[in-house]
């Protein structure tokens, strides 16, 4: 197995609730600084949808400190990159930067994470930027399949719409609304800094805490309620709109990622799509691939599956080569399922999966970037130690294992299933 | 910074670089021939593009599914692909398959049979793709604005993965004709970064490559000049039921090895990369809200590539946005760039650097790029001189020789039908 060298990990937290890990890597003069905030998608209500992600868009929007503007060109002329994003699980910023320029980034997110604005004016202009972002969205069907499919599989829990939100709430959010989930959401207590790349640990530590010690942490932030009952009966989705090419989109509810069907469910969609842990997912001699795309049905056909904080899903889609049917596409994708079902995988396909895991590890932590990220989403997740053991816990997964998977969540009674049938433009 | 690597002659004239990395496991490959879609010719729209893909599905020794098995089995990828100049090739690989990389890469290089079912199945997902792309906003904007910008007599206007009319038409003789007229090895390159040995890498890489010796002279590669714009074209391609429109307005911009490419450089990063998108993400999208996009791309290579400014912004909006892009334009020819954002641009451009070499693959991008332009060995360590050297009258120079706010083209692609 490929060693990360995690033994050299500093963690530890702040009095103020701040989760601080630290990795020195020292192969090249590069550093990665990353904050995570345990909010997104997950966290919203209806009637507030996309404001996790707006509010993300808004920490760019400055401080006193940092007017408007200057963040990402403070990182560009210190020769950094940056970028934020929100997820249904979490919102994360980061800059990679020489290391020599860390102390800009530690600035940047302290800061905002204490004097963000949020000015009414600035709100009005990132409404618009926002619409634009989800109206470049909705010119790709698949995208539009993927939304509808989503709305149709929860009825009770917010995986059930997109991080960007629907239109309507985009419309009514308020700049109150966004300060008001800044100040819920984005403080110490609920934020995790992690930096990977050439530093000194003990400097680092000393600038942390007289950057980030004194920000006064808030209320524990409330608690996500809902839960998705069980699916009753097997829904379906038909989309009928104006397009040249039939798209397909099937969802099956799972478990949260901290189950132990998680590895299997992991190991069930690497082998019928190819391992995809970073990097190019290598997949043509996988099973969907075989089944849809050699016999001429698909263009394209992929199944997966994410882990999450609450139950989420494994999802099957793919694009319909031109001059065949969705029929086609869906006959063809059950019968894969129902053997995936029926049949152990072999030993042949596990090892196979064991090795695309390794290789693809030992490509995501070449990247100080790749491993904060890596060691981020594990924490979000539950623990960053699942960094550690992550190939060994995936490598154990049994054939069993994937049959008793496969055979619990893959039933179509839990199933969502969706075409986007195009029709001539009106 | 390490930069030192060893560099090769091939017996047959392929140049060899090869850069240890021991931080790192795995190993990356990045090879070009010279000819891509420029040998398209204007009847056989999409060729190159079509001919390389099925390049990878079937050689003399191994089935497409054999191909697939064994590189998916130790979690590797290869490629064969076609540019507008160039026909791509490599790999990525645990530095301990190397040799398996490099038997599968030179099979297909060597000795692809073009399978005629293969051919069929790549033809169908071509098609589905080009079908798709009749329907997004951003592809037909693209699309549109190279026919108006280059026409379609020249390659550079044509698109690269052909037409919904000219696919159907290439036989599979054409495939095997293309890869049998036009691979050679002459003036060729191939790149390896990672954790190998540089004379253990040259000897495989002569064993596998050294003694490919097709028996016809290189292609002709030349290209014609475009005719320039005398004035400004505009072409709107409606598509009613889309959110969104996208356009793409620029000109032709430099060639890569062109004199004032660094000065075109820097002022691109100035005009339309820093931050959110340089002065035109600044206007279009943060002080107006119009977008989500609105940046500008120069793509400089062999040829004279387009510099392009581009967005998508809701239909009401579409207007003002190409004012305010033209307006940007007029600044950008008029009046030089300040000192700060000239500080600016350059500070990014010399210290994202080191970010860029910290991969296998930026490495590889950047030797190979450097041998491709003969920018010479020392190239990435001249590389910061050269951006620093950069003045704002040069800048100037080069605004006013390649884009213009009056004579240029400009495709609009979405949910509206009328300008001005």
């Amino acid at each position: 197995m490929p060693e990360s060298n995690n033994s050299e990990i500093v963690s530890y937290t702040l009095p103020n609730g701040l989760q601080v890990i630290l990795k020195p890597v020292h192969t090249a003069p590069v550093v990665s600084n990353w904050i995570w905030y345990r909010v997104g998608g997950r966290n919203e209500h209806p009637g507030k949808t996309g404001i996790s992600h707006w509010v993300e868009h808004m920490m760019f929007k400055g401080t006193p400190t940092f007017p408007k503007g200057s963040i990402m060109l403070e990182v560009n002329r210190n020769g950094g990159v940056l970028n934020g994003f929100t997820g249904q699980d979490y919102t994360a910023y980061f800059e990679t930067l020489p290391a020599d320029r860390l102390d800009l980034g530690l600035r940047i997110e302290s800061d905002r994470m204490a004097n963000s604005v949020i000015d009414p004016d600035e709100v009005t202009s990132e409404r618009t930027v926002i619409i634009s972002e989800r109206e470049g969205s909705e010119n790709n069907p698949e995208w539009a399949l993927y939304e509808e499919v989503s709305a149709a599989a929860y009825r009770v829990h917010p995986y059930g719409h997109m991080v960007i939100g629907w239109k309507e709430d985009l419309h009514n959010i308020t700049r109150d609304d966004l300060y008001q989930h800044y100040q819920t959401y984005y403080g110490p207590h609920n934020a995790v800094l992690i930096i990977v790349g050439d530093i000194s640990v003990a400097q680092v530590q000393a600038r942390i805490d007289e950057l980030f010690g004194s920000i006064p942490a808030g209320p524990p932030p409330p608690p996500v309620l809902a839960k998705e009952p069980p699916q009753q009966s097997e829904r379906r989705v038909l989309m009928r709109q104006p397009g040249t090419t039939a798209y397909f989109h099937a969802v099956y509810h799972t478990c949260a990622g901290n189950h132990p069907d998680s590895f299997p469910l992991i190991m069930l969609e690497s082998i019928v799509s190819g391992a995809s842990l970073g990097g190019t997912p290598t997949h043509r001699s996988a099973r969907l691939y075989r089944a849809l795309v050699e016999t001429e049905i698909a263009a394209q056909a992929n199944a997966s599956y994410r882990p999450s904080i609450d139950p989420g899903a494994i999802h099957f889609s793919g694009t319909v080569r031109h001059g065949r049917t969705l029929a086609e596409f869906e006959a063809a994708l059950n019968s894969e399922i129902d053997r995936i079902c029926q049949e152990p995988v072999t030993e042949e396909e596990l090892a196979k999966v064991r090795k695309q895991v390794k290789a693809q590890f030992a490509y995501t932590i070449e990247r100080v970037s790749s491993q904060a990220y890596w060691l981020g989403w594990q924490e979000m997740l539950g623990d960053w130690h699942y960094f550690d053991t992550f190939v060994d816990n995936l490598s154990a997964v049994t054939a069993a294992d994937v049959q008793r998977v496969a055979q619990t969540y893959l039933k179509p009674v839990n199933r969502t299933t969706g075409w986007f049938e195009p029709t001539p433009e009106a | 910074m390490d930069l030192t690597f060893q560099k090769y002659m091939l017996s047959n004239g392929i140049t060899l670089i090869v850069k240890e990395n021991h931080h790192a496991q795995s190993v990356v490959v990045r090879g070009h021939l010279h000819g891509g879609s420029n040998l398209d010719g204007p009847e056989r729209a999409g060729l190159a593009s079509f001919s390389t893909s099925v390049m990878r599905r079937g050689t003399e020794r191994r089935t497409f599914a054999e191909i697939n098995e064994t590189i998916e089995s130790i979690g590797a990828s290869v490629y064969v692909n076609s540019g507008r100049h160039l026909t791509g090739f490599g790999g990525k690989s645990l530095a301990e398959d190397f040799n398996v990389l490099v038997e599968i890469m030179s099979d297909i290089l060597l000795m692809p049979t073009f399978p005629a079912e293969e051919a069929e199945k790549v033809r169908g997902q071509i098609i589905t793709g080009l079908k798709e792309a009749e329907d997004s906003p951003r592809s037909m904007a693209g699309r549109y604005f190279r026919e108006l910008l280059y026409g379609l007599d020249h390659p550079y206007g044509r698109s690269a993965n052909g037409t919904l009319e000219s696919i159907p038409g290439l036989s599979r003789e054409n495939l095997l004709a293309f890869y049998r007229q036009t691979f050679h090895p002459h003036d060729g390159a191939v790149v390896v970064v990672g954790d190998v040995s540089s004379q253990a890498v040259y000897d495989t890489l002569e064993a596998a490559l050294g003694q490919w010796q097709p028996g016809h002279p290189p292609p002709d590669t030349a290209l014609p000049e475009p005719a320039p714009l005398v004035e400004k074209v505009r072409y709107i391609h409606p598509m009613p039921n889309k959110s969104q429109a996208d356009l793409v307005l620029g000109t032709i911009g430099p060639r890569r090895q062109d004199k004032g490419f660094y000065a075109a450089e820097v002022g691109d990063t100035i005009l339309g990369q820093l931050g959110l998108g340089g002065r035109i993400g600044l206007n279009v999208r943060d002080k107006e809200g119009m977008a989500y996009y609105a940046r500008t791309s120069l793509s400089g290579n062999l040829g004279p590539a387009p510099w392009t400014v581009y967005a998508g912004v809701n239909p009401t909006n579409i207007d003002k946005a190409v004012d305010l892009m033209l307006a940007e334009l007029r600044r950008f020819r008029n009046e030089p760039v300040s000192d700060q954002e000239l500080a600016d641009a350059k500070a990014y451009l010399t210290g994202t650097l080191p970010l860029q070499l910290e991969s296998n693959e930026g490495v590889a991008s950047l030797l190979l790029e450097a041998h491709l332009y003969r920018l010479g060995d020392d190239f990435i360590a001249r590389y910061p001189a050269l951006i620093n050297a950069v003045t704002p009258e040069e800048i100037q120079t080069t605004a006013q020789q390649y884009l213009s706010d009056e004579v240029y083209a400009l495709a609009i692609a979405g949910p509206y039908t009328e300008i001005e």
